[in-house]
């Protein structure tokens, strides 16, 4: 599919920007409101681009899962709501969605997953803070207590996002990425990287303390919590190994915690 | 009843940490932890072994009765089977090998 786009945005995650064109002026300012400062003046050094070709809104069964599969090598995904292809050799993909910014975000959740996956890298379902150049995630499912702890986060700790961290390996361990991707916070993370020093796995209780936690149940957690779309054997084999890798290198404890904000004395 | 033969399927990623064992579906990503009698049946499952042979060794390992240990084990193979993780052959089958499994 080929538009005759009058407005291009690169919206940048995790250092991989992605230059999305469109011919509406009004979808164009949904998209720079929607992802504040992850978007970047187009560049020549743009690898991968999205042609969005808008639709009229149609009713959308909530029940309709994502599908994402390899045909001939590129990537075919779909939901209720879009439908988009990507060339993964090439770097272009188009989407076929209403002018909502809900449908390009979940296209992108999905390139950016599979992107890391090749890379050693995950999404996965978690808060993530920088504090004094380190970076830490909160693991846990809905209701666990991510956008608790990212509200109560002090003035000395960047917010990289109260629902999906984003995590590729470096020389040295693991680095976190700040994403728009938002939960009940409803605001975009800081966008800037750090080099991770631990991911915490959430529970609730009656005071604040970090209990060790055996790699089996750390790896465990960490799969469990990985945003993974694609139903695909080479993919699969991946993820799951950067998984372990993961679990080898970075510290995974428990975090019990009150919801009160003492509990970042601890996470230092 | 015939005899059923199951065999780990060579594409599966599984894992062994901390003594326990963890089995992702190459097809649908499913997550499996198994516990001691799930990682017997799972050893076990050469594609040269029957299930009558996987009950009389888990009679032996555990202290469980042959009624118990069928029924683990024919629930558990039914249930890998179906997320592609084992396959079934109501005969011997060539070894399928360990899948890229590994221990740290």
């Amino acid at each position: 599919m080929t538009i005759t786009a009058t407005h291009e945005l690169a919206i940048d995650i995790g250092g991989m920007p992605i230059l999305v064109r469109t011919d509406s002026t009004e979808f164009a300012a949904l998209l720079e409101d929607r992802y504040g400062s992850f978007i970047h003046a187009p560049s020549s050094d743009r690898i991968f681009s999205l042609d969005i070709e808008l639709i009229p809104p149609r009713t959308v069964l909530e029940d309709e899962d994502v599908s994402v599969r390899i045909e001939s090598g590129r990537w075919i995904m779909t939901r209720g709501d879009f439908r988009a292809e990507f060339d993964p050799r090439g770097g272009h993909g188009w989407v076929r969605q209403s002018a909502n910014p809900y449908s390009i975000d979940g296209v992108l959740r999905i390139l950016h997953s599979l992107f890391l996956a090749r890379e050693g890298g995950f999404l996965v379902h978690a808060a993530s803070a920088a504090r004094k150049g380190r970076a830490f995630l909160f693991a846990g499912v809905s209701g666990a207590g991510k956008t608790t702890l990212s509200r109560l986060a002090p003035p000395d700790a960047e917010v990289l996002t109260d629902e999906i961290s984003y995590v590729r390996p470096c020389p040295n361990g693991y680095e976190a990425f700040g994403t728009p991707f938002a939960g009940e916070l409803a605001r975009i993370g800081a966008n800037l990287r750090a080099p991770l020093a631990a991911l915490y796995l959430l529970v609730q209780g009656p005071e604040n303390c970090i209990e060790p936690v055996d790699p089996a149940e750390a790896a465990r957690a960490v799969l469990r919590n990985i945003l993974f779309f694609a139903h695909d054997e080479e993919l699969v084999h991946l993820v799951f190994q950067s998984v372990f890798d993961f679990v080898a290198r970075v510290p995974v404890q428990r975090l019990v915690f009150t919801p009160d904000a003492r509990v970042w004395e601890l996470i230092v | 009843m015939n005899a059923v033969y199951p065999a780990r399927s060579k594409q599966v990623a599984a894992r062994m940490l901390g003594g326990e064992m963890m089995i992702m579906s190459p097809t649908d990503a499913s997550l499996f932890n198994l516990n001691d009698v799930g990682s017997a049946i799972w050893n076990a499952a050469d594609g040269r072994t029957s299930i009558d042979e996987i009950v009389a060794r888990l009679c032996d390992e555990f202290e469980v009765t042959p009624e118990a240990a069928r029924h683990d084990a024919e629930t558990f193979v039914a249930e890998l089977a179906a997320h592609g993780i084992l396959h079934l052959s109501d005969q011997p089958i060539a070894p399928a090998g360990s899948g890229r499994q590994e221990s740290i």
